[in-house]
């Protein structure tokens, strides 16, 4: 049997990466490159925050049930400070350009695609079912950013400085997927080799080189360290929940 | 076929209700008009994301959040059927975004208003799509036939776009006082602008005899301006607030609510470029396009070299 703060704690993890992500890649709407493309990364931003929804329904749902509490879906996303998200570094760093941001998707989106496919057998029914129904949204944003990568990286001259300093910035915000925190009832660890050489396969099609092994990786953002990023990202986020509290939406 | 004879059979066609199609013959000024107005609609839509993206990353819950990125993402999609539809009359997509970001091409003006409040995605939703939705239902039979097509398409999602603003200003109508301050506050902005989006008085609109005969527009911008207000009015009561215009009665022998004076000066320094945010909206359009430049250019640099590679191939 789990143990229900494990439980939640993961979950919670679960739902504070989408929902950051999410957020983030929100900001593309109405200021994307191309329509089509405005169009499918929002897409993407709707699906993750469906699923960062699900995830907080069901941390909701067990918090109540375990101490009589009135938990919500939007207390969860709205009434937590910077120190109690549990998000993944990588979803809260800025967008910075197209490919910094497609990127962030291609990384996140391969270590989902995985963890997902291992969260789908798992014993707490709940989370399979939660994992079956985000696994085909996952596919195809794996889809969609492996195939912009490949764009960038093999497209023209800028593209591919672009795509190479997204690299460069992001590699060291990867390490953070594989290294379980105490509460994480999925351990992720043993998934690394098979996301590695499905980066590989991409970067090899793209013609980017491959980071060198053993660099430095940051971690912090699932035990709630975060980067100076997110205070901002909550304090617009949670600014109308926080101005007028008790009102419903 | 003489010049007369072939404008004949068109206006023949357009009596007889026969959609006009993209192949057809067509007076230049029917094809210019067309072209103008359908262009300026998928620019509506485009610079119209703006004002609600705006308030995307501070919606109040999740469910309004995915409702909110929703709808703007049903605005993009209507740009690009519309954008298609006026391809068909032989511009590009590219030219008229480009005369979008140089100031030649117009918009609804309506999106040179800021959104302030977070009430005011609900008044959007419910007075500005609800204006632009009885313009769109006239649309679905316009003589054009890509353009009446896309209307219906366009026609369904808007009518949701209506009902879900209504429902989040219900929402803040039974709220906390000041919710419904917030609310009557954004009614109060949103109502004379609303009004303005059906363009000049009948006596004023230079281009409404001949797109009436055309069956281009089947109704004139003081008909649909009328309808739009009786409708607002009963709609109002159901939310318990009021409508900023002391002059607003029921006449009795005109079976419709007559309404104050609209101001149009404020309407034509709108459209001339200044309103609150007429340069804002532009410039956020060509930022994003500005932006974007180097990677549509990597798009296509890649595409074509795969048609290389795959040329290659097969030779």
């Amino acid at each position: 049997m789990m143990n229900e703060n494990k439980l939640v704690s993961s979950t919670l993890q679960l739902a504070d990466s989408a929902l950051i992500l999410g957020q983030r890649n929100a900001a593309w709407c109405a200021h994307g490159p191309i329509l089509e493309q405005d169009i499918a990364i929002t897409n993407i931003t709707l699906d993750l925050i469906g699923q960062a929804r699900n995830f907080y329904q069901y941390a909701a749902k067990l918090m109540n049930e375990a101490d009589n509490k009135n938990e919500t879906e939007d207390t969860l996303a709205y009434f937590r400070n910077e120190r109690d998200f549990k998000n993944y570094l990588i979803c809260e760093l800025p967008n910075g350009d197209w490919a910094q941001t497609i990127l962030r998707q291609f990384f996140l989106s391969t270590f989902q695609s995985l963890l997902f496919e291992k969260m789908m057998q798992s014993s707490d029914t709940q989370l399979a079912a939660i994992a079956t129904k985000s696994i085909k949204e996952i596919q195809y944003h794996l889809k969609w950013s492996s195939e912009w990568v490949i764009r960038l990286g093999d497209g023209t001259e800028e593209s591919r400085n672009r795509i190479l300093a997204a690299v460069d910035y992001l590699w060291m915000y990867t390490g953070e997927f594989f290294i379980p925190a105490a509460y994480e009832i999925f351990n992720a660890a043993d998934l690394q080799q098979d996301w590695l050489h499905h980066v590989a396969i991409v970067f090899e099609e793209a013609t980017i080189p491959f980071p060198a092994e053993n660099q430095f990786m940051q971690t912090g953002g699932k035990t709630g360290m975060h980067t100076e990023h997110l205070g901002f990202i909550i304090a617009e986020m949670q600014s109308l929940q926080r101005a007028y509290p008790g009102a419903e939406w | 076929m003489s010049l007369h004879d072939l404008e004949k059979s068109f206006q023949d066609k357009i009596d007889k209700e026969i959609k006009i199609e993209p192949k057809d013959w067509m007076p230049e000024a029917y094809r210019k008009t067309n072209l103008r107005q359908i262009s300026q609609h998928a620019h509506s839509e485009i610079v119209g994301m703006l004002p609600e993206g705006n308030w995307i990353t501070r919606a109040p819950s999740l469910k309004r959040k995915v409702i909110l990125i929703a709808k703007v993402q049903d605005e993009a999609g209507h740009g690009l059927y519309l954008y298609s539809a006026a391809e068909t009359l032989g511009s590009s997509r590219d030219q008229m975004i480009a005369d979008l970001h140089s100031g030649k091409a117009k918009y609804s003006s309506i999106f040179n208003y800021p959104t302030l409040t977070w009430a005011d995605m609900g008044a959007v939703g419910w007075l500005v799509d609800g204006a632009a939705i009885l313009n769109q239902v006239m649309l679905c039979r316009t003589s054009y036939g890509p353009y009446a097509r896309a209307m219906v398409r366009i026609c369904k999602e808007e009518s949701f776009h209506q009902r879900q603003g209504f429902e989040s200003l219900m929402v803040l109508s039974k709220g906390t006082q000041a919710q419904r301050d917030m609310c009557q506050d954004a009614i109060n902005r949103w109502w004379w602008p609303s009004l303005m989006m059906f363009g000049p008085t009948d006596s004023e609109s230079t281009n409404s005899d001949q797109s009436i005969k055309w069956k281009i527009k089947r109704k004139t911008n003081d008909e649909l301006r009328q309808q739009f207000v009786d409708m607002i009015v009963e709609q109002v009561k159901i939310l318990g607030m009021t409508l900023p215009d002391p002059d607003l009665k029921w006449n009795e022998e005109r079976q419709h609510y007559d309404f104050g004076n609209i101001n149009w000066e404020e309407f034509w320094n709108v459209v001339k470029g200044n309103g609150p945010c007429n340069k804002q909206r532009l410039a956020a359009r060509n930022k994003a396009h500005d932006e974007g430049a180097w990677v549509r250019a990597a798009a296509l640099a890649y595409a074509e070299k795969r048609k290389n590679k795959l040329k290659n191939k097969a030779a």
